[in-house]
């Protein structure tokens, strides 16, 4: 996992968008969080870290995530304090007999990712849209955050 | 293990050119009736799917539509290179029936068995 600097940010302390998470879910995350980095560590356990994109454009941060094989309901996004929260479950919905599995290098279960935000974004313009395995996260940010041009009249 | 999928050593399998490709992660089911093969390849659309057989050895190749990227990239874990990996077949994989299907980034092939390699329950008579 990359760190991004931090950076004190405008985004009200809940998120604007997203969902309300029920007790399991939140069971999930206070397990996910207690492990942290260790978690990811492919050689201990056998998790999944999606790769992710961040990129910062004049107006907006754009976070892309490689999620292949997810339904859109299984996926959440949240903001918090500055940083993206994209989290979920993929789920097999396949039945396989016994000795029937050759080969099994897919992840199934439960993942997370933070990423922190580079910039102030505006909560509540937050699009995300979900594309051939790809989850794109577009965050504009706050007109304070955008880069201003400035005349200077050179007398 | 002639019964089984296998990936051929991609060093001697046939390459068209040397470029760098990513392996996508497969998962390989059987049953009665033959075999599901499915392949992540994230950014990969139908458009850009190419399933080739030759004999008994099955290539799929995925090219990422390339989403442009502007703007200052802060860091970057996504590959830029197409998938590719190549498979061996089982011989009772009936090549003509090879049907494939494409869903948020994840291919599914589906290889049914001749008909005549499959299991079949005899009625025994008086």
């Amino acid at each position: 996992m990359k760190l991004v600097r931090l950076q004190n940010s405008t985004v009200p302390a809940w998120p604007a968008f997203g969902r309300l998470t029920d007790l399991r879910d939140e069971i999930d995350r206070l397990f996910d969080s207690t492990f942290g980095d260790f978690a990811r560590l492919p050689s201990v356990f056998s998790g999944w870290t999606p790769a992710v994109d961040l990129i910062e454009t004049k107006d907006n941060v754009v976070v892309r995530a490689e999620l292949p094989g997810m339904k859109r309901e299984d996926i959440e996004v949240t903001l918090h304090e500055g940083a993206l929260n994209i989290a979920g479950e993929r789920k097999s919905d396949r039945k396989v007999e016994e000795g029937g599995l050759h080969r099994s290098e897919r992840f199934f279960g439960r993942f997370q990712r933070t990423i922190s935000l580079p910039a102030p974004v505006a909560a509540d313009k937050v699009k995300a849209d979900y594309k051939d395995g790809i989850l794109t996260v577009t965050l504009p940010k706050t007109e304070e955050a955008k880069p201003k041009q400035i005349d200077v009249s050179v007398s | 293990m002639n019964t089984t999928l296998q990936k051929t050593n991609p060093e001697t399998a046939a390459r068209p050119e040397r470029k760098e490709y990513v392996l996508p992660e497969v998962n390989i089911f059987e049953n009665r009736d033959g075999y599901v093969l499915e392949a992540e390849m994230p950014g990969v659309n139908k458009e850009g799917l190419e399933v080739l057989l030759e004999g008994h050895e099955l290539t799929i190749v995925g090219h990422r539509r390339h989403a442009p990227l502007e703007g200052e990239v802060i860091f970057r874990e996504s590959h830029a290179a197409d998938f590719r990996r190549v498979f061996e077949l089982d011989p009772a994989i009936d090549t003509g029936r090879i049907s494939a299907s494409m869903t948020q980034g994840v291919l599914t092939l589906t290889l049914p068995k001749s008909e005549r390699v499959k299991p079949r329950k005899i009625t025994v008579t008086e």
